[in-house]
């Protein structure tokens, strides 16, 4: 059992989300960054599908009531068991009675702690995953929360330590469906100028600020089908890419799509960043 | 033709239809493609997320599969008991020319067919059978919709699964749970299920 001491300003349960379900309104939610999800699944021995926490902006602390191997992902960033500094991006061992406190990333937002054996929470629609969006899944953690954790299925990978990623801020861009409804000088300034993150940034999506992106039709578009990495243009011309905990349906045109390594990324962008979209 | 196929980044395509009809009539034909992890449905629009290249025999048959004729698809309408008594009858009678009662019986007296799902959980657009009740949304949203307010936007109309913002003008509300995760279908209504409105305040 692990036991949430502090949360810092935000930590939720994660997996791998509810994808399918879009059909009837239900957003695929699941980890923001899923490759780090992934990493620290796999350096404790965990399935993928196994659930995390995720941690923004730091200041997570837990506590063991047994030995628990935990490691951390994400944004490279100082952990502390105790009062002894250690490393992210490894398995650890949390003995009972110690504590593990994660600093804030220096740069980036999400880190990802995982346990071996898995946290364990009930399942709504196959899923652990909080959804801000919805208020499907586990409400955020809070201190105090208790959380029982699995069995180990899988053993140990043989490797200490796995290489940490800086958050990239250059974004690999896709033409999106409607990128006919923006004038040729809206994709140019899209792939050429720099944008900055804007303080609306959450698990949904991310707004920037930049130069105007104009379009050349100007009806309203009829409502469809969003996808996590989605450069969405609302009224008012300024881009918004959206996020794990995305609406699944949208009536503004959607301009360009991020890959999926560069969706991860953009979820570990914080506000006043300066980035490039790259087409 | 007017079907499109549009790429949407890397791995998806967005499939623009005729129209709604269209666009539900390819659905059951969609779900049974391969390279096709999930089916999207949106106005006139159906989002393809894939797990594999598809190649331009595919991207033909996509842009050639005849419709399915929704009377085909189609069961019984799903009844929806509403008090109508919304907020915003009198205001949807304004924008329309027309009375309360009238508001409720072209709302009543008409099949509305779920076009998509978006907005939260639960949350069907209904598209009808004629375009009688087009009004605009509220200027400003309310901060609280109550759960089972029937509401109507553009040509559309609607029904709160749970308590939350909403700019749709209100008519009437219903008892009928729209979304319940503990039962094995979570949706009471899905894209292509059609539904009659009851009104059980008629005096």
């Amino acid at each position: 059992m692990i036991l949430i001491v502090d949360t810092g300003p935000l930590a939720v349960i994660e997996d791998l989300g509810r994808p399918g379900l879009a059909h009837l309104g239900v957003p695929p939610s699941g980890a923001a960054d899923r490759a780090s999800c992934g990493l620290a699944n796999r350096l404790v021995g965990n399935d993928e599908i196994d659930a995390v926490i995720e941690v923004t902006f730091g200041g997570l602390i837990i506590a063991a009531d047994q030995l628990h191997w935990v490691a951390v992902t994400g944004p490279p960033t100082q952990l502390w068991i105790d009062d002894q500094p250690t490393a992210s991006h490894a398995a650890l061992p949390l003995r009972p009675g110690q504590r593990l406190r994660i600093d804030p990333p220096v740069r980036g937002v999400r880190n990802y702690l995982a346990a071996r054996g898995g946290l364990q929470m009930p399942k709504t629609l196959g899923s652990r995953s909080t959804d801000v969006l919805s208020g499907l899944g586990p409400a955020p953690l809070r201190r105090g929360t208790t959380i029982q954790v699995g069995q180990p299925t899988g053993s140990l990978p043989g490797i200490d330590v796995a290489p940490q990623r800086v958050p990239s801020k250059d974004l690999e861009v896709f033409p999106g469906p409607r990128r006919d409804w923006f004038t040729g000088e809206a994709w140019a300034r899209l792939v050429s100028e720099q944008w900055t993150v804007s303080a609306d940034a959450d698990r949904i999506g991310i707004r920037f600020e930049g130069p105007e992106l104009d379009r050349r039709i100007a009806e309203e578009l009829p409502s469809e089908g969003l996808i996590r990495g989605a450069v969405q243009v609302p009224a008012g011309g300024q881009p918004l890419v959206f996020l794990a905990d995305h609406p699944v349906t949208g009536g503004y045109p959607v301009i360009a799509v991020l890959s999926d390594v560069s969706a991860d990324h953009a979820a570990q962008l914080r506000p006043g960043d300066h980035v490039r979209f790259h087409g | 033709m007017s079907r499109r196929l549009l790429d949407y980044g890397p791995s998806a395509l967005l499939l623009e239809c005729e129209d709604l009809p269209e666009a539900l009539g390819l659905l059951p034909l969609l779900r049974g493609e391969p390279n096709i992890d999930e089916v999207i449905p949106g106005a006139r629009t159906v989002l393809l997320r894939l797990n594999a290249h598809v190649d331009d025999a595919q991207r033909r048959r996509l842009l050639t599969m005849p419709a399915m004729a929704l009377h085909e698809t189609e069961s019984a309408p799903i009844r929806i008991e509403v008090d109508y008594g919304g907020e915003d009858l009198a205001e949807v009678a304004k924008q329309i020319t027309s009375t309360p009662a009238e508001v409720i019986r072209l709302h009543a007296s008409q099949i509305w067919t779920v076009g998509f799902c978006g907005f939260s959980p639960g949350f069907a657009y209904l598209q009808p059978e004629h375009d009688w009740l087009h009004v605009r949304r509220r200027p400003v949203p309310r901060t609280r919709v109550p759960a089972g307010a029937v509401g109507l936007a553009d040509s559309w109309s609607g029904i709160y699964p749970r308590e939350g913002p909403g700019g749709w003008q209100l008519i009437g509300r219903t008892e009928a749970r729209l979304w319940d995760v503990r039962r094995p279908s979570p949706a009471l209504l899905q894209p292509g299920d059609r539904v009659q409105f009851v009104a059980i305040n008629e005096s």
